[in-house]
Parts: C-alpha cells; sequence; structure tokens
C-alpha cells in the first residue's frame, strides 16, 4: 500500500516535461502578441491598430484590479495611482536614458532592438516600483475593511496625483539632460516629470507586441494564481476573513500579496500607456477617474471572473467609439447603460 | 496674527460649507451603509440651479433685494430635494438588496448621468458661469485687522442654522427617532413599524437639500463656477466626503467636527506650508485618523462576531 504521498509522486511528470508544459502558455501567448503586431495590424490600419492596443492596456489594468478586487474581496479605488505611478518612472527612464544612450528622445532600435530593450526593463522597473507603493497601501488592509480600505486606497490615487502635479518641467535640453545625469543619475532627474501638464515626448515605445506580450503574463499569472493554494486563500478572504482565518490562511500575507501582485501589472498597464502614440501621461488623467473607469470594468465583468474582466475591458473600449455618433449624449447614455446593468444583471454582464 | 485670524476665519467659512455637504454623506451612510458618490452631483447641480434661479429673477446685478439669498435658497433647495427623492426611488430602491459593490458602481453610474446631463445646452451647458452676487460685497466689521465679510458671515449662519435644524430633527423628533432606529438596525426598525423605505426617502431628500444649500453658499462665497463635468465638484465632494469619515461616517456631530478639522488643516496646510500640496494634507489626515482609530473620531467601535 503505497501513501498518498507516494502516488502524488508517481503522477508527477519528469521536470524537463514540466517546465515545457508551464512554459507553454506563456509562448502561445508571445505568439498570438507577434501574430497581431505582424498579420492583424498591417491588416486593420492605424486606427484600429491604437483601438486594439487601448483594448490590450485596459485588459491589463482590469485584469490585475480583479486580483485585489475580484479575488480577495479588498475594494480598491485607487488603482489609477499605481498606474500613474509605474508610467511615470517608466516614461523618466526611457526618456532620460535614451538622451544617455543615443543622444535624442526617439524610437532607437528596431523590433527587438536595444530601444525595445531599455522599453521592456522600463516597464518593468515600473511596475516593481508600482509592487512597492501596493505593499504600502496593502498594509492598512490589515486594520481596515471594506469601505475604509476603499477610502484609504482614494486617498493614495489623489497624493500620488498631486505629487506628480507638482513636479518640475521635463528637461529638454540634451546638454541639461547629460549633466544632470553625470551629476546624480537619473534619480537626479525624477523631479522633473512635466507637472500637470503632463510627460509630452516619451518615446512612442508601446506596440500591439509588446502590450499583449503583458496581457498573455497577466492573464496567465491570473488563471496560475486563481488555482494555486495562494489564490484558493484569497478567495477564503474574500468570502469570510474570520473563517479564513480560522483554518490557517495567513490572511494578512494573503491580502498585502494580492497587493502587490496587483499593483506590478497595474504599473506595467501605467508604462505601457505612458510609451503610447498619441498620448501624453499626465496626472490629472490618472485620478480617481481613472480608478473608477476601472472598478466599472471588473465589476460590469463579474467580480473574481478573469474572462469576464477581460471581455468588459474589450467591451468597454469599444463602446465609447460605437457611442460616438451619440457625440454629447454618449456619457449618458452610458451612464444609464451601467445603472441598468447593475440593476437588471447585478452579477455583471459576464458574470455566471 | 493677522494672519493666523484671517485663515482661522476662512477656515471657519470652508468648514461651514465641508459639513453642510458632509452631513449628505453621513445620513445616506448612516442608513444604507454605502458611499453615495453622487452627492457631489446634487452639490454641484445645487450651485447651478441657484445660478439659474438667481439670474432667472433679474437678479443679475447687485440690487438684489435682502430677501434674494432666501427665495434662491430655497429653489435650490426644493429642486435638489425632488432630484435626491428621484435618484433614490429610481437608481438605489431597486438594488436595496444587491451587493454593496453594485450600489456603488450604480452611484457612479448616476454620478456621471448628472454630470453629464447637466453639460448638455439647454440645462447648464459647457461654459463656466460667474454667478451674480445677491449678497453686498460688504464688510461688516474689522477685528483684529481681518476683515469679516459679509458673505462669510451668510455662511456661517445659514449653515449653523441648517445643521441646528437637522440635530434637532434627528435627536428630538419621532422622524429622527425612526431614522436613528433604520440606522441601528434596519429590519428591527421595521419590525416595529417603522416605515424604513419613507425613511431613507427623507434622508436623501434632507442630504440633497443641505448639498443644495451648500452649492448656494459655495457659488456666493466663490462666484466663477465651472462647468458641470468640471473636476472640482469632485474634488469638493471627496473633501467633504473625507470630512464626514474622519468625523465617524454615520454621526451627525461627527460630520461637524470633522469638516472644521478638514478645513483648519486644508486652510492652515495653505497659509503656512506650501499651496500646491493642499488636497495631500486633507488626504494625509484621512489615512492617519483611519489607521489610528479605524471608525473616525466620533464614529462607533464595532466589534465583528463570527
Amino acid at each position: 500500500m503505497k501513501t498518498l504521498a507516494e502516488r502524488l509522486a508517481s503522477k508527477k511528470p519528469a521536470w524537463p516535461v514540466a517546465v515545457v508544459r508551464s512554459l507553454l502558455p506563456v509562448l502561445v501567448g508571445f505568439g498570438i502578441a507577434f501574430l497581431l503586431q505582424a498579420v492583424v495590424v498591417p491588416a486593420i490600419g492605424p486606427f484600429y491598430g491604437k483601438l486594439l492596443m487601448d483594448c490590450g492596456i485596459t485588459i491589463v489594468l482590469a485584469v490585475s484590479l480583479n486580483m485585489v478586487n475580484g479575488f480577495a474581496g479588498q475594494f480598491s479605488i485607487g488603482h489609477a495611482g499605481f498606474m500613474a505611478i509605474g508610467g511615470y518612472l517608466a516614461a523618466a527612464l526611457t526618456f532620460y536614458l535614451s538622451y544617455q544612450y543615443w543622444g535624442s528622445a526617439e524610437v532607437h532600435g528596431g523590433f527587438l532592438g536595444s530601444g525595445d530593450m531599455l522599453f521592456v526593463a522600463a516597464c518593468l522597473a515600473g511596475g516593481l516600483l508600482a509592487a512597492g507603493a501596493g505593499f504600502l497601501v496593502g498594509l492598512p488592509s490589515l486594520r481596515l475593511r471594506g469601505d475604509y480600505l476603499a477610502i484609504v486606497t482614494l486617498g493614495f490615487g489623489e497624493i500620488v496625483r498631486v505629487f506628480l502635479q507638482n513636479t518640475d518641467n521635463v528637461v529638454r535640453k540634451p546638454d541639461k539632460i547629460a549633466a544632470a545625469l553625470e551629476e546624480g543619475g537619473v534619480v537626479s532627474l525624477l523631479d522633473n516629470l512635466g507637472g500637470s501638464l503632463g510627460f509630452h515626448g516619451v518615446p512612442k515605445y508601446s506596440t500591439v507586441f509588446w502590450v499583449y506580450v503583458f496581457v498573455a503574463l497577466v492573464l496567465i499569472t491570473s488563471y496560475r494564481l486563481k488555482s494555486s493554494h495562494q489564490g484558493r486563500a484569497l478567495l477564503a478572504v474574500r468570502e469570510n476573513e474570520i473563517a479564513a482565518e480560522a483554518i490557517g490562511v495567513n490572511t494578512t500575507r494573503a491580502k498585502v500579496s494580492a497587493f502587490v501582485l496587483s499593483a506590478f501589472f497595474a504599473g506595467v498597464g501605467g508604462a505601457l500607456f505612458a510609451h503610447q502614440l498619441g498620448t501624453t501621461i499626465n496626472p490629472g488623467e490618472l485620478g480617481f477617474a481613472k480608478s473608477i473607469d476601472i472598478v466599472i470594468i471588473v465589476v460590469l465583468g463579474g467580480m473574481g471572473s478573469i474572462s469576464g474582466a477581460a471581455l468588459a475591458a474589450v467591451f468597454l473600449t469599444i463602446l465609447p467609439e460605437v457611442l460616438r455618433e451619440f457625440a454629447e449624449y454618449r456619457m449618458i447614455v452610458y451612464a444609464l447603460l451601467l445603472i441598468g446593468v447593475m440593476i437588471l444583471r447585478p452579477k455583471g454582464l459576464f458574470g455566471i | 496674527v493677522t494672519k493666523l485670524l484671517q485663515t482661522l476665519s476662512d477656515s471657519i467659512a470652508v468648514g461651514s460649507l465641508y459639513a453642510l455637504i458632509a452631513l449628505g454623506y453621513t445620513l445616506v451612510y448612516g442608513v444604507l451603509r454605502f458611499i453615495n458618490f453622487a452627492h457631489s452631483d446634487v452639490f454641484m447641480t445645487g450651485a447651478w440651479v441657484s445660478f439659474v434661479a438667481a439670474s432667472g429673477f433679474g437678479w443679475a446685478s447687485a440690487d438684489a433685494p435682502f430677501w434674494a439669498v432666501f427665495a434662491v435658497l430655497i429653489v435650490a433647495m426644493v429642486a435638489c430635494g425632488v432630484l435626491g427623492f428621484t435618484i433614490e426611488r429610481l437608481a438605489y430602491r431597486p438594488l436595496r438588496k444587491a451587493p454593496r459593490l453594485n450600489v456603488l458602481i450604480t452611484a457612479i453610474g448616476v454620478s456621471l448621468f448628472l454630470q453629464n446631463v447637466g453639460q448638455l445646452q439647454g440645462v447648464f451647458g459647457t461654459q463656466p458661469m460667474r454667478m451674480p452676487s445677491l449678497v453686498e460685497d460688504r464688510t461688516l466689521m474689522t477685528l483684529g485687522g481681518v476683515d469679516i465679510k459679509m458673505v462669510d458671515v451668510m455662511v456661517v449662519v445659514l449653515a449653523v442654522v441648517l445643521v441646528g435644524l437637522l440635530q434637532w430633527l434627528v435627536y428630538r423628533t419621532r422622524l429622527g427617532r425612526a431614522m436613528r432606529a433604520v440606522s441601528y438596525d434596519e429590519r428591527s426598525a421595521a419590525l416595529m413599524g417603522v416605515n424604513v423605505d419613507m425613511v431613507i426617502s427623507v434622508c436623501f431628500v434632507i442630504g440633497s437639500a443641505l448639498a443644495a444649500a451648500a452649492g448656494l453658499l459655495y457659488a456666493l462665497k466663490y462666484p466663477g463656477l465651472n462647468q458641470p463635468a468640471h473636476a472640482t465638484w469632485v474634488l469638493l465632494g471627496l473633501k467633504a466626503f473625507v470630512a464626514a469619515v474622519v468625523g465617524g461616517i454615520g454621526n451627525v456631530r461627527g460630520a461637524l467636527v470633522g469638516a472644521l478639522l478638514i478645513a483648519f488643516i486644508e486652510q492652515f496646510g495653505v497659509q503656512y506650508l506650501s499651496p500646491e500640496y493642499r488636497d495631500v494634507y486633507v488626504f494625509a489626515v484621512l489615512i492617519a485618523v483611519l489607521l489610528l482609530r479605524p471608525s473616525g473620531l466620533m464614529g462607533r467601535v464595532t466589534v465583528e462576531k463570527v
């Protein structure tokens, strides 16, 4: 008679198989991203290409917020704050480092070239800084529940916005940038983020490929999290915090790690947003209203449903474009739709 | 010293405004346990209705009779009271049993709706407007070098009167007792024969009417009215909401204390530290208070039971 552990061990695949299996979805995701860039974008033209990119960025933001709001049941309405932190750090890094390495803020190098590498590194750095902020915001969740936590996240988002509005103008003279870099490195330039007018002239590195690479990563992370033991712990916290604690879930750890992970991807989403063609990253745009937009997506998608969040992200990105013909009435129609859905389909459009 | 006194008098005026708005948040939270995000837009509507009423009566210049303010006040309060009643009836009542997040999203929907209806050409339009001055721009007296303006006195007096009335209503009347009962335990209150739906409606009407009063007073103090969907309205609403939370949401006196505290910190921060970070002081106080006393300064401490 074998023990359970032994039987489980015998079912376990050899490690090379395991590695390939776990990498497979990531590779497939990257492949799809590449196909979208290489085949779909030339076919649909720049306007729809931009829309496709917007959809992807919104998916990253919504799916990441879903980790906190949907899985852990901790209501956060400061997601745009994390987005702003990640976006601004990444923008500053690519902008100023481009000057340092290549003397201008133009897009440098081709596909997967050195410029792209700098961009990806900046995205990850932005994500990490946002994750650090997520840790700080997650800590109060030890003491606060429900609405009160929501208010703290709101306060956090507003504070981030005000600080960004009070940064100095972007340094644009190459010699000044060089001098500042010489003197104190990139850190000394991090106060020059453009203030309330926003950070103009960030190199436009975001492409459909990179956006969907991160979409793939956030989706895979999210699905894996949901069926892992950490994810189950989060769901337990959502359903009943006291019961979860009683059966041995470290609720503190679960909640804070949900915040950290969610903030990381929000930061990456902000970085992608900042490097997009036709946008200027500016603090007013990344305020309370943006946070609310993302919350709306998650709720419409059905709390805790990953596919729901992703579909609702696409739906709500395209909807304003469709409603464009209503001109001044479009926000009214949008508001009425929102109220109607909440009354008629309380579980969200795509919820069960 | 003059600067200190000036800041002090400013804080009291601003604090009274915040208090009037905060009471709306607190009343609704008290009975329904949800954050009425549409409240800042009711406040905005109040300010704009006052503007429309004041210009409609032809008091665009300074020759307004002394009762003009009260006429406009009543128009604005009635209009917003009706608005509040309608919002509750159509948007929130169908969701009474739904998860709170849904109600919150609905509130955001209502907020967007009010903002954008306000922006329509036939309603308030998309242009910022200048509120006619219904109150004479006169300095009543000078105290230690500080000019006490007629407008400020008006703001404070009206606010004190309205808050006093509310205090009396909540703690001294049958209706007030019903409100407190619903806030304490909705189901038991219903079993004891309290008409819960009616009480909730009344709370919305009163809260909205107070917001309208605040809207008018705000428009008198700061005559440059921003267009309905402008971010300043939302920010003012948020600050009043912060005041309600800091004082202990669901508590009438707490809203008052919180509003004054927030106004003091904001005004003193602006005068003595730096004006750019005014919003930071407010939200930093919020976070600090919530961390130290999670249910606000005067809130009920609830112990969660299994």
